[in-house]
């Protein structure tokens, strides 16, 4: 039993993947030498070298054109763009490119890579570094979409994206990095597409990702122990594809659903899960679904501000009393 | 004048290079017949006139080697040996098209010989044309690349990515500009800050200042086969402007009646690479039997290649489902 950080978890998982396999390299800005700007990929120039950790000059549309010209010769390329903020600025590449040209081209070419990048608030570091962007990806028929929760999900799910024959983008948690988690065994595999119950409960279906998973846990514990509700919590891990089977599952179960995102209201995946919900389940709701989700502005900075923009845990245990008890 | 004791060429090059213009010159025709009985949808953008370029380097590259083309891509698709039927199919959206329809004239695809896609967005081809480079020099084999844009694509930001990556990583690349002094309707003087929008560029990335009369079928070929060869032996990136003019507008929809007629009739009169291709091999004394042996072949080979594509039905409708994922399908929850 080891104590893994988020973190540490990023780099072993990439480490763990270039071992197995030599056509696996990694590219992006500062990644190498200086190890990352949040020092998740320590290491990885040492053991590897600078043949298969290839430090870029700050060119996200190169960096990313580079990897996929690289994928689509049957390299495995994974690639980081800084913050997920930045995808704006090489979005041509991922949506018109990555994601089009296996269905344009009749399945001639494959693009196995993987697009990690930091994602998500709670820095205090403004509107421009700090957006939870998962639904822009979702959003492009192509892209495989992924954002783990914890130390274990980043190994297993890296393992999975770094293997999977389609393009994959890899949203980690920047508050999430100093996360811990004991961990048993660090090679693992964990099929993308499969959501995790991490909190069991038999009154309302909770559905969160990455951050807002774990903000989530941690209400139903609260729940739990003071307002005698329990809550089933599920944890995505992959919008795309969706494990639209668990949700079934668990809405069948409890009648109420809740989603809990981090990213602004509009065009938000819960939009798309609750949809979804009322298509398949309508008859087992007994209630409509609701969304907890970032209000509907750009991220602003000061601590107090940020604090009360995103769904913190007191909010989604409000939130839930609220619609069970109607407080 | 014709130097033909010192011909580094040879005749056998020459009728190679003939051949394989002719083609793309009869195919682009082909092609706008075709429009002009509804028979093709959509969008197309001919390359008639600029077919040296495609053709030198079509002669001058090895199978194995990786080429990236823009929309106006028919010409350097069939340069790599891609047949004709698979062109022209795909423009009809027959089955027998390389990518049976799922693509269109934009987006010819046929990585069996190399041709790794017809990119439709200004610049991004050149990042990924970079990526097919490095693969080669990771897995230190010694494929080419080679990208092909037009003038308009060096006033983007991703030209100039695509070409400081290449030179920092030195990778086997040839990037290739073909300046037909138009960018769609304007013209490229009034919105490019430097007078050759390719080569006076290419000094900001430590490279070459490279100008070809992209006309000049032989000029072309020699300078596609030393940036090659260049690239193949290691000693990195090559950035050439090859000069030329497109004989039809931008695209189908346009006349192209900003060009000034002078312009347009200097061009097509006395500086077709074809036509003056053709003049030249008669100077070289090849026989103007072997010459017109060729054309028939070729306008034999576009009317069997028209009719295989009349023939061929249009895509099941299922196929919207397929392919995105490398399964196969288009699911995407369970
Ligand atoms: C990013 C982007 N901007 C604009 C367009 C529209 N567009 C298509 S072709 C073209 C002109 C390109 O000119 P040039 O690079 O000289 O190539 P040419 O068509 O002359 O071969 C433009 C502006 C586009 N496809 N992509
Ligand atoms: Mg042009």
């Amino acid at each position: 039993m080891a104590q893994l950080t988020y973190r540490a978890s990023v780099s072993l998982a990439i480490a763990q993947s270039m071992r197995k396999d030599q056509k696996v390299f990694f590219i992006g800005e500062d990644v190498g030498a200086a190890g990352g700007v949040f020092k998740a990929t320590v290491g990885l120039l040492e053991e590897f070298g600078k043949e298969r950790v290839m430090d870029a000059p700050i060119s996200e549309q190169a960096i990313l054109g580079a990897a996929m010209g690289a994928a689509m010769t049957g390299l495995r390329p994974i690639a980081e763009i800084m913050f997920s903020d930045f995808l704006a600025v090489c979005w041509d590449i991922v949506a018109n490119q990555i994601a089009k040209t296996r269905y344009m081209s009749d399945g001639q070419i494959n693009i196995p890579l993987v697009i990690r990048t930091a994602n998500g608030g709670g820095s205090k570091f403004g509107a421009q570094h700090s957006q939870s962007l998962e639904n822009w990806s979702m959003m492009i028929p192509g892209l495989k979409v992924v954002a783990p929760s914890c130390p274990s999900d980043v190994l297993g799910l890296m393992d999975s994206a770094v293997k999977d024959p389609d393009p994959v983008i890899f949203y980690e948690h920047k508050s999430l990095y100093a996360f811990k988690e004991e961990i048993e065994k660090t090679d693992l595999f964990i099929p993308i597409g499969e959501a995790n119950t991490i909190h069991e409960g038999k009154d309302i279906t909770i559905i969160g990702l990455a951050l807002m998973a774990q903000r989530a846990k941690d209400a139903a514990l609260i729940l739990k122990d003071k307002h005698d509700i329990n809550a089933k919590v599920i944890d995505l891990r992959s919008l795309v594809p969706l494990d639209l089977q668990t949700i079934k599952k668990s809405v069948i179960e409890t009648g109420h659903v809740m989603t809990v995102e981090e990213n602004p209201r509009l065009c938000g995946w819960g939009a798309e899960i609750s949809s979804l919900i009322s298509e398949h389940c309508f008859k087992n709701l007994k209630g409509p679904v609701t969304r907890v989700t970032t209000p509907h502005v750009p991220l602003p900075s000061a601590d107090i501000l940020e604090d009360n923009t995103i769904p913190s845990v007191e909010l989604i245990v409000n939130e839930v009393i609220k619609k069970l008890k109607g407080e | 004048m014709v130097d033909k004791l010192n011909d580094d060429i040879g005749e056998e090059k020459r009728l190679q290079l003939w051949e394989m213009m002719l083609k793309l010159r009869l195919v682009e025709k082909k092609a706008y017949d075709l429009f002009l009985q509804n028979l093709i949808k959509g969008t197309s953008h001919l390359a008639l006139g600029q077919e040296a370029i495609a053709g030198a380097f079509g002669v001058a590259l090895k199978q194995g080697d990786y080429t990236f083309c823009t929309y106006r891509g028919h010409a350097h698709t069939l340069a790599r040996g891609s047949s004709i039927e698979g062109v022209l199919g795909e423009l009809m959206g027959r089955q027998c098209g390389l990518m049976k329809g799922k693509g269109g004239s934009m987006h010819l695809t046929d990585v069996d010989k190399g041709v790794m896609g017809s990119y439709a967005i200004i610049g991004a081809h050149l990042t990924i044309a970079n990526g097919t480079a490095l693969a080669s020099k990771y897995n230190k084999t010694n494929e080419v690349s080679v990208c092909f844009f037009g003038d308009g694509t060096t006033n983007i930001g991703a030209f100039h990515e695509a070409l400081n990556m290449a030179k920092i990583w030195n990778l086997p690349i040839v990037f290739v500009c073909e300046n037909n002094l138009y960018m769609e309707y304007t013209p490229i003087h009034e919105v490019t800050a430097v007078e050759h929008p390719a080569a006076d560029r290419a000094g900001a990335y430590d490279l070459d200042k490279i100008i070809v009369d992209g006309n000049d079928a032989d000029e072309m070929l020699r300078t596609a086969e030393k940036a090659i060869s260049k690239a193949r032996e290691g000693k990195g990136p090559s950035l050439i402007e090859a000069k030329t003019y497109r004989h039809s507008g931008h695209s189908r929809a346009d006349p192209g009646k900003y060009r000034p007629d002078e312009e347009v009739k200097d061009w097509m009169e006395n500086k077709d690479p074809i036509k003056n291709y053709r003049a030249k091999l008669l100077d070289f004394n090849i026989n103007e039997k072997i010459i017109s042996e060729i054309e028939e072949k070729i306008k034999d080979q576009v009317e069997k290649a028209t009719e295989i594509s009349m023939a061929s039905p249009i895509p099941e409708i299922k196929e919207i489902y397929t392919d995105v994922w490398a399964n196969g399908g288009s699911e995407w929850h369970n």
